[in-house]
């Protein structure tokens, strides 16, 4: 597909746009629908939509196999960080209110953080699913 | 989407019944967003009709596109079916009518959590606040399932460079 | 007027159907596997729709609405989607593996295969 001219200009002009999207969702979830569910799908969805106009070696230049098993890995952590920092300043497990100087802003960073290590695990985990699935035809072939 | 699905059962052209599935997750995304479910709707849009059939169309890639036909009458099927459909409309007519301000699931958390979730967390969003601080843990387990299925899909599909 | 307030489940019972009859009656494992999704969606129908408020709004606190629809069924829905498109992701792959370990993914050609080859073990073949 990527002698297709019309689909290359598109793709381009519309990267940047869906990937922005994606990070709106994230940071807005708290004031609108969203949040880190949908962020991370349709971040992986902008990076699939690479991968299907510009083929698969070139999507994983953009983004290496390395980078996708380490965000996998980086949310679940991230996550559970957080609420490990809970413990440290003094609360139980995954409390916020002890993360600020005072409950309500230490609810925000906590759901700051949290929202920010799903959206990361999840659009991780779907693109390598997709990397997979998309490989293993090739190695059919040879 | 009724129709949708019925269209589902009967078409045997895997690619036309992919294409179906990701036409009945927008239709159940919208159904959604008229029940006041914005967050929902957007996930289901989102991973239903995106995700869902990017994935479905790499595995009929690799499998191959065609249902064979189905070798006998499937009446067992049939009337296992419609013995479920008896159970479960008699079990719905217990249930509450449809917009009930005094059902069971109105009257005891939620209205603490809507009171209160702009005092506690300062956030305006109430789905969010509830999944992300007062059930934080539910989304910790959900987290660790998708890192889960992650983990799970690099295991079986793997190859081995030992040739 | 009990027909029209539970017209909702009802829709919700008959996509459950389909779903777990296309489940139970075809033989084809990707099909199998998107019955599966279908019956998953019928369920979130079935915890939405009585969560919504007729008059009532989203369940984004904002300056002028009083009544919302109860935000609870939302966040489990939430989590069951995302378990769910995990659950037919690994499902996918598993019928990809049989598909390259057995050259077909109808559910008798699979079972006549395994028990050919359950036949050959036993007989010390």
């Amino acid at each position: 597909m990527k002698s297709n001219v019309i689909l290359r200009v598109i793709a381009k002009m519309l990267m940047p746009f869906m990937l922005l999207f994606a990070l709106y969702v994230q940071f807005h979830g708290d004031f609108g629908p969203g949040g880190g569910f949908q962020a991370g799908v349709i971040g992986a969805a902008a990076i699939i939509f690479y991968a299907l106009i510009f083929g698969l070696p070139a999507a994983r230049r953009l983004v290496p196999d390395r980078v996708v098993e380490a965000m996998v890995g980086a949310g679940v952590l991230l996550y559970a960080g957080v609420g490990f920092a809970g413990i440290a300043l003094g609360g139980n497990y995954l409390d916020y209110f002890v993360l600020g100087h005072d409950p309500v802003h230490g609810q925000h960073r906590g759901i700051f953080w949290v929202e920010a290590g799903v959206a990361i695990t999840v659009s991780g985990v779907m693109l390598k699913i997709f990397y997979m699935f998309a490989s293993r035809g090739h190695g059919l072939d040879e | 989407m009724v129709g949708v699905t019925l269209a589902i059962v009967v078409q045997r052209n895997l690619f036309a019944v992919v294409v179906l599935a990701g036409v009945y997750s927008f239709l159940m995304a919208t159904v959604l967003v008229a029940l006041d479910a914005v967050d929902v709707a957007m996930t289901e849009a989102s991973v239903g009709a995106g995700i869902s059939t990017v994935l479905l169309l790499g595995a009929l890639y690799l499998c191959g596109g065609e249902e064979a036909k189905p070798l006998s009458r499937p009446w067992l099927p049939l009337a296992v079916t419609l013995v479920v459909v008896g159970a479960l409309v008699y079990g719905t007519l217990g249930l509450p009518v449809f917009s009930d301000p005094q059902a069971p699931m109105h009257v005891h958390v939620a209205p603490r959590y809507l009171q209160q979730a702009l005092a506690e967390t300062g956030v305006p969003n109430v789905v969010t606040a509830v999944l992300a601080s007062y059930r934080g843990y539910d989304t910790l387990g959900e987290t660790a399932v998708v890192f889960t299925a992650g983990a799970g899909v690099i295991a079986l599909l793997r190859r081995r460079k030992r040739k | 007027m009990i027909a029209l307030g539970h017209y909702s489940y009802w829709v919700t019972v008959l996509l459950m159907v389909a779903g777990l009859y296309i489940v139970i009656a075809r033989g084809n494992l990707v099909k199998k596997l998107i019955g599966l999704s279908i019956f998953q969606t019928s369920v979130y129908l079935l915890y939405i729709a009585p969560g919504k408020l007729i008059g009532g709004t989203a369940p984004i606190l904002a300056e002028g609405y009083r009544v919302y629809s109860n935000p609870l069924p939302h966040v489990l829905i939430l989590t069951a989607i995302v378990v769910g498109v995990a659950t037919l992701a690994l499902g996918l792959a598993i019928v990809v593996r049989i598909r390259e370990a057995y050259g077909s993914i109808e559910e008798d050609e699979v079972l006549k295969a395994d028990r050919a080859a359950g036949k050959d073990a036993a007989d010390g073949v």
